[in-house]
């Protein structure tokens, strides 16, 4: 494996995969029903400013 | 069985670091072994008085005591580091200012780095540890995973600073930009560094939110990403182990492009990426609504890890760099503004119903100037980047003007911004001591920007428009030493931009000593933290 077979993959295959990984991210991020998921996320940094959450309580999804 | 082990490993590293000293083959060697040896001699005395001692029962409280500490070190080293650079300033206003006596520790040659490390890696550096260690606690919901392990990151932080601040002074450098510390160094950086991102990472992983919040990729890509650059620039062989020296692995210009890949990626990931995180948690924070578009902040992240990564080159325009390599880099910087300003507008806009804001609040005023800063610069560098533009700007104050209108508008305002937002959280009070001397140093600093970048502009621009001047018979028209003499006025207002800069640090550290001391207390009936 020599300089020129790298170059040679990575401005092609690598080049087509990072660039459909990155539509691939853009199409993920504004797939249906990833509106509410954004909006729960977003608010994040208001819920637990004080304390962790308590053991045993798992966030659920929605709230 | 930990206790034990622990002190063997600390009293192996005091003997080592011992016959270090002893065996060591330049000064500057001799004095940072003599360090780690007094460093680690202390920690295995602490360690031997704790030793069986019963344990504290985990509290389920957030880890909050590393942070206060790393909010003290962000504020000590941001003066150090503007108390150096304005001091500089004024050694290339007035050379004579590089005194006689202090001649080969510090003149101009020696301080310069002291500074940018001083300002980039540990003002920078400790305002990232911290506000990442707080930010990742409130958004994941859980206590800092891995115990003391924060604490080593912290102090580990520290001695690596010392250590690269000393050996600047006494000349053990290997003279890469941003990277200046020698192989020991760098070795103890990546000890240092991976059990961050393993505190970081654990905690993210133990999270009870079931998504990670944005701040955090941000986060989380700055210590990847900042990891893989500083292993890869400095891959070096020591010339003996008992000694500073190394010679570099690369050589010629695949050594320049794996420097300025490190160089520029320290900007995109260090100052950029890092600081983002910091703008996607406190922004929201304090204007007291979530972020604009969380679609865009995905979309932001994304474009800018991807992209960020090949605008090195640009560094390296009409070098003995192949021009497909420096086309590269300038294409994509310029392609880079796009990801910078959509994380401009989504900073912004998160204010949008909230402008009122800024008339009453001016710690969001500095968060909002700071996004405002980032924008501009983001505007500039890709301008610089191009080769044609880059021609005029290359080797001229202009750079050092962009690269402080970014570093002091952009990265310090949001770190104030972030200080004066963790104070009184951290300590339990109830507010600042005073919203006025935050005005105070909103306005110090921004009109110190401002004529430190508007200097730099305009002495920038015409000593490369000097340079390049022609007279009709094809000479040059001037010769440098006219530069530097006309030069002498902007470097007297920039001197003057960080008086007033350093003035404001030095008020926001009374401001924030006196909420410590003297603010009331948190009215709810609140244990706090810790």
């Amino acid at each position: 494996m020599n300089y020129h077979i790298l170059r040679e993959i990575a401005d092609s295959w690598v080049l087509l995969a990072l660039f459909a990984f990155f539509v691939g991210v853009v199409i993920w991020a504004f797939r249906p029903g990833s509106r509410a998921i954004h909006r729960d996320t977003a608010d994040i940094p208001f819920r637990y400013e004080d304390r962790p959450a308590p053991d045993g309580s798992a966030i659920e999804e929605a709230h | 069985m930990w206790d034990y082990l622990k002190l063997a490993v600390l009293g192996l590293l005091t003997l080592l670091a011992a016959i270090a000293a002893n065996f060591a083959r330049d000064f500057v060697y001799q004095v940072h072994a003599v360090i780690v040896m007094l460093v680690a001699g202390g920690v295995f005395l602490r360690a031997l008085r704790h030793t069986d001692e019963p344990k504290r029962p985990v509290s389920n409280e957030y880890m909050d005591d590393v942070i206060r500490a790393g909010v003290i070190a962000t504020a000590f080293w941001g003066v150090v580091g503007f108390l150096a650079g304005t001091f500089i300033a004024f050694q290339l206003a007035f050379p004579v200012l590089n005194f006689e006596w202090a001649q080969g520790y510090a003149n101009f040659g020696r301080l310069r780095p002291l500074h940018t490390s001083a300002v980039i890696f540990a003002f920078g550096g400790n305002a990232l540890l911290c506000t990442s260690f707080y930010i990742v606690q409130r958004t994941s919901a859980v206590r800092l995973w891995g115990g003391n392990a924060a604490w080593f990151v912290f102090w580990g932080y520290q001695l690596f600073i010392v250590l690269a601040a000393t050996g600047y002074l006494l000349g053990g450098t290997q003279g890469k930009e941003y990277a200046e510390p020698e192989w020991y160094v760098d070795l103890w950086l990546t000890i240092v560094w991976v059990v961050y991102l393993a505190v970081f990472l654990g905690t993210i992983i133990k999270r009870k939110e079931p998504h990670i919040y944005v701040a955090n990729w941000f986060l989380l890509s700055f210590i990847v990403t900042v990891a893989m650059l500083h292993v890869v620039n400095n891959l070096s062989v020591p010339v003996s182990i008992w000694g500073s020296r190394s010679v570099q692995l690369f050589a010629g210009v695949q050594d320049a492009m794996t420097q300025w890949w490190y160089g520029h990626n320290a900007v995109g990931f260090f100052l950029t990426a890092g600081f983002l995180g910091m703008m996607y948690y406190f922004v929201p924070k304090q204007a007291e609504r979530p972020v604009y578009s969380y679609k865009l902040s995905i979309i932001h992240f994304w474009a800018l890890i991807f992209l960020y990564i090949w605008a090195g080159p640009h560094h390296l325009h009409y070098t003995a760099l192949p021009d497909w390599a420096s086309t590269l880099g300038m294409v994509f910087s310029v392609v880079l503004w796009m990801p910078s300003w959509g994380g401009m507008i989504n900073g912004l806009m998160t204010l949008s119903g909230a402008w009122d804001k800024l008339r009453t609040d001016p710690i969001l005023r500095m968060m909002v100037i700071s996004i405002g800063f980032y924008g501009m610069s983001t505007f500039e560098g890709p301008m610089m980047s191009i080769r044609a533009v880059n021609s005029l700007s290359h080797y001229t104050d202009w750079t050092i003007g962009h690269v402080h209108s970014g570093a002091l508008g952009w990265n310090g305002m949001i770190t104030f911004g972030a200080l004066y937002f963790l104070t009184p959280r951290l300590w339990n009070r109830e507010r600042l001591y005073s919203l006025s001397l935050v005005n105070w140093h909103f306005w110090l600093a921004t009109i110190g920007i401002v004529l430190y970048a508007a200097a730099m502009w305009v002495t920038g621009i015409m000593e490369g428009l000097m340079w390049r001047e022609v007279d009709p018979q094809g000479f040059l028209v001037w010769s440098f030493a006219d530069t530097v003499a006309a030069k002498f006025p902007m470097y007297i207002v920039r001197g003057l931009g960080g008086v007033l800069y350093l003035l404001g640090a030095i008020i926001m550290c009374y401001n924030l000593w006196m909420t410590v001391r003297s603010a009331p207390e948190r009215a709810t009936a609140m244990a706090p933290a810790e």
